[in-house]
């Protein structure tokens, strides 16, 4: 599966939910399937800043894709970094560093992309970016 | 539903003069509990600016001619207001900032300019708002002065005892908030600022949080330097007030420079202006500075102790039905509290929380507060906060009640 099948597959998903209630019990459910950061790599370096919930995000490589792990303390954030990690984990580098996120916008969770909202889903997806592109490089 | 309160302020009245109240938010009635960051502007205040830019929009203070003259008269009739509200000594004890942390870092930044040196003391508390912080530890850095802080117990309430050993005769200047933005915690103003004066040092009031809620009179306070904002008393952003004694104002060189602020300028030599312009330079904001007289109107016209009985009352009422949350954790429980209510849920992260009831059309705070040394103290990653103003009801926090309930159903 390609990120874009993957994105609309998680589009797909979402639309059974009529209102944001479901959307977001969904993305409690999804929180407690985050593949989880080891706790050794839950340092400052690894903080992704928000002003609202703290969010480590690692990345390792196997086989030249990109793998991510990650934490936060907020339920909802995690869901959306379990999200994220969905679409984007195991991927080639450029691939992750190239790839559209705007389907963020077809699945209901648009004020999650406002920079006010602070919660750090732009910084999260910025950072992904960055690993893949840092991983590329090397 | 109470509508009006026990003293006779009829709430849905007063909520009728708010436009913005009067909406949907997610489909749901918005439900505004975060005036402590910002409260919202009656009608009279929104016309103020209107009025100002359709009939008299000119600069101030420089023009001979008629619109300059009436919009000058306008916006000086609007230091005189502050002024009588804050009960100065003198009008031009008023200076018009764009903030309180404007008129924080007025004071700082003057300070530094030879009134501060190594070896003095610069006293805050334990809990500042980072404005009440950053510009003194800047301060300290520049000129090798030292910063101490007072601290505080687990209700929220300042050490007094400790403030006494803290402050002495090294201490050039104590700076402490009137109320706690995070805690709602309302210090003993009028003991600090005799405690500071009896060691010889200058006090600074950050009144931010409390001239939403309370009379200040800075003369009977006896305050050196009281600062607050515009917009936290349903005027426009944009603009605040430093108060200053007079001859404190005489001594601070001035903050920055430009027009408005001179006597006279050559390249060989500047005079400055007086008070208040030495501390005014370049054209400010002019329709918010009147707008401000406006909304200071509104609130002597519903009288500052009604304001306070209501806002009293909802915080009491929101008291009671959050005690009914078994896992409940209240942050900041001092005796004497203005209209904020800090608590965490559990261990919900107030992220959580705030997305939620936000989806519910309720708006609270969530986060540090911009109080990260409280938040440290406390050992939490920070709260939900609701805090209230004129215009809210007591329908409003049983919203708050509902929304935290259906916050619990979902977060399990």
């Amino acid at each position: 599966m390609t990120i874009a099948d993957r994105q609309n597959e998680i589009v797909e998903e979402f639309e059974m939910f009529e209102d944001w209630i479901g959307r977001y019990e969904y993305l409690i459910e999804l929180g407690k399937t985050l593949p989880l950061i080891d706790e050794k790599y839950k340092t400052e370096d690894n903080l992704i800043k928000g002003c609202q919930s703290q969010v480590w995000l690692h990345a390792d490589t196997q086989n030249n894709k990109v793998i991510f792990t990650a934490d936060s303390d907020a339920i909802l954030t995690k869901g959306l970094i379990a999200l994220m990690i969905r679409v984007l984990s195991d991927e080639s580098p450029d691939k992750i560093a190239s790839a559209d996120m705007g389907f963020v916008d077809k699945i209901g969770l648009k004020e999650h992309l406002s920079p006010t909202r602070a919660n750090g889903l732009l910084s999260m997806i910025k950072q992904m970016k960055y690993y893949a592109i840092a991983l590329q490089s090397r | 539903m109470i509508t009006t309160s026990q003293l006779g302020l009829d709430i849905q009245k007063i909520r009728a003069r708010f436009p913005i109240l009067n909406q949907k938010v997610n489909g749901q009635d918005l439900v505004y509990l975060d005036n402590a960051a910002s409260n919202q502007k009656p009608i009279e205040v929104i016309q103020a600016i209107d009025t100002y830019y359709k009939t008299i929009n000119s600069n101030v203070h420089r023009g001979v001619h008629h619109l300059s003259q009436v919009a000058t008269d306008a916006y000086e009739l609007s230091r005189e207001k502050v002024r009588k509200h804050l009960n100065a000594a003198h009008t031009h004890e008023v200076i018009f900032t764009r903030g309180t942390t404007e008129s924080i870092n007025l004071v700082a930044s003057g300070l530094g300019k030879g009134l501060v040196k190594e070896g003095d003391e610069i006293v805050i508390t334990a809990m500042e708002h980072h404005s009440n912080i950053v510009p003194w530890q800047m301060l300290c850095e520049q000129t090798g002065a030292k910063l101490r802080v007072i601290p505080m117990n687990s209700k929220g309430e300042l050490e007094l005892e400790e403030a006494k050993q803290i402050l002495n005769e090294k201490t050039k200047l104590l700076s402490f908030c009137h109320v706690s933005n995070a805690l709602g915690t309302i210090n003993p103003a009028k003991e600090l600022i005799q405690m500071a004066h009896a060691v010889g040092a200058w006090v600074m009031v950050d009144g931010a949080q409390a001239t939403p809620h309370l009379t200040v009179d800075v003369q009977a306070l006896d305050a050196d330097f009281y600062a607050f904002s515009s917009h936290k008393i349903y005027g426009p952003t944009g603009i605040g007030i430093l108060y200053g004694k007079e001859e404190l104002l005489n001594l601070l060189p001035p903050y920055q420079g430009g027009g408005e602020m001179i006597k006279s300028v050559s390249f060989e030599k500047t005079t400055y202006a007086e008070l208040p312009h030495k501390f005014e330079a370049g054209t400010p904001s002019i329709a918010e500075g009147v707008a401000l007289g406006s909304a200071i109107d509104f609130m002597n016209e519903l009288g500052m102790d009604n304001i306070a009985a209501h806002e009293n009352a909802l915080l009491g009422y929101a008291h009671q039905e959050l005690k009914k949350f078994a896992n409940i954790r209240f942050v900041g429980e001092a005796k004497n509290k203005a209209s904020v209510v800090s608590f965490l849920l559990g261990d919900h992260h107030p992220f959580d929380v705030g997305m939620i009831l936000d989806k519910l059309g309720i708006a609270v705070r969530t986060g540090h507060h911009c109080t990260q040394p409280i938040m440290a103290q406390f050992e939490i990653p920070g709260t939900v906060r609701a805090s209230f103003s004129v215009y809210n009801t007591f329908d409003e926090v049983d919203k708050l009640i509902a929304g935290l309930k259906k916050v619990e159903q979902m977060l399990g």
